[in-house]
């Protein structure tokens, strides 16, 4: 598993209206003026691709902060 | 005995709804990331133009576009969801309609994005068991009717079509095997839930519901769980897959080209790294067209004819996956 920082800016360059350095791992990314159901399928669609993870709607649902899903895969990997 | 696929015909509404129109309408959805679902407009279906409408007009555009004779009918099948009337069947009243001949079969079904290839099985099927030489398969969607005005999601990912395909009898095995499947469980992911038997139109129907995401609906609209048909499509077609290729006796690499329903293209590009399918042997094939439900395949197949990417002799996977659940897959050596 990446550290969170590789993380983070992978999640950026899949998020092309997301300005870089915007997200930390502390971000309430659901919180986010941009969030859409897109968005929620482009962290589903890399934690499958990158890390061969499963990620659930539920399983965003209950996390809150980008830090929360990369602890999440990181124990699922 | 075995059928083979001869031609391939499709059938697009006038009305076109662009990206340019979609973000007059929704003027605050940022656009980067929701081009990643691979859209540029969609063809809409009138109020007044029906799915068999839509089909009749896909009917005879392939009997005109490949000089076919009506008369050379044996069996028709329908793929088709929207229905003329509660009885007689829709097949039936096309059958009328396109002035098919007295001893030809016809039936219809009501699937989704799976149809198209429960479609060919069933050509297939009534070649080998009723002895048919040439089936017209037809599928159509005018699901946009159904959709509610402010599902900012769905209005930007469907589109409306119909399609018509020609299959005629064949000595050698052209189409198969199949794999198909069925999770009934599922079958609130994707639904028109009011309207029916079950629960008929009533005052709430129109109640607005709201998603997560800010997507608004209705129980008499479409309703779809797009995270939870997401999850199911990558969980569910590359074991399909694979299930179909070890059935066939073949690797990845002996198939051609790859032909998936076009539910998303960020969905089936996802697909397409998961599964380690090179960018070459996949088609990608919604920008004009958007998600069209059982339309998507045959469309696919046309214009990766159309422009040079499936060739004769080529052997190609088509999957099919989508509401009920239900999915389907099959290879065609063209």
């Amino acid at each position: 598993m990446d550290d969170i920082s590789v993380f983070i800016r992978k999640i950026e360059s899949e998020i092309e209206e997301l300005t870089p350095g915007t997200l930390k791992p502390e971000t309430h990314y659901r919180e986010l003026p941009e969030w859409s159901s897109m968005h929620a399928l482009i962290l589903i669609a890399l934690s499958e691709t990158e890390y061969d993870v499963s990620l659930s709607g539920e399983d965003l649902r209950k996390c809150e902060t980008l830090r929360d899903v990369h602890t999440l895969i990181s124990t699922r990997t | 005995m075995a059928s083979t696929i001869k031609a391939i015909s499709y059938y697009l509404p006038e009305k076109i709804y662009s990206n340019e129109d979609f973000f007059q309408d929704f003027p605050n959805t940022k656009s980067s990331s929701l081009l990643k679902v691979g859209v540029e407009k969609r063809h809409l279906a009138k109020k007044n133009e029906l799915a068999s409408d839509m089909a009749f007009a896909a009917a005879e555009k392939l009997f005109s576009e490949h000089q076919i004779d009506r008369n050379t009918i044996d069996f028709l099948i329908v793929s088709i969801l929207e229905h003329d009337f509660y009885g007689p069947p829709s097949g039936c009243f096309l059958h009328g309609k396109l002035g098919l001949k007295k001893n030809c079969g016809a039936i219809d079904f009501d699937l989704g994005c799976s149809a198209y290839v429960y479609g060919l099985g069933l050509a297939d099927g009534v070649m080998k068991s009723m002895g048919a030489k040439t089936v017209l398969l037809l599928t159509v969607s005018a699901l946009s009717k159904k959709i509610h005005e402010n599902d900012r999601s769905s209005r930007f990912v469907f589109g409306d079509a119909a399609s018509a395909t020609l299959l005629r009898y064949s000595e050698k095995e052209h189409i198969g095997p199949f794999v198909f499947g069925t999770d009934g469980e599922g079958y609130e992911k994707i639904i028109v839930r009011d309207g029916a038997a079950r629960f008929p139109l009533t005052d709430n129907s129109s109640e607005e519901i709201k998603d997560e995401f800010g997507n608004i609906s209705a129980n008499e609209n479409l309703i779809m769980d797009g995270m939870g048909i997401f999850l199911f499509s990558i969980r569910t077609v590359p074991p399909m897959v694979e299930e179909l290729l070890t059935k066939a006796s073949l690797t990845q690499n002996d198939i051609d080209l790859f032909i998936f329903h076009q539910p998303n293209s960020f969905l089936n590009e996802t697909l397409r790294k998961k599964m380690g399918i090179p960018e070459t042997k996949f088609v990608h094939c919604m920008k004009d067209f958007g998600n069209t439900v059982q339309n998507t395949i045959p469309i696919a197949i046309y214009e990766s004819q159309k422009n040079g990417r499936l060739q004769p002799g080529m052997k190609v996977v088509l999957a099919g996956f989508g509401s009920g659940l239900s999915w389907a897959a099959t290879i065609v050596q063209f």
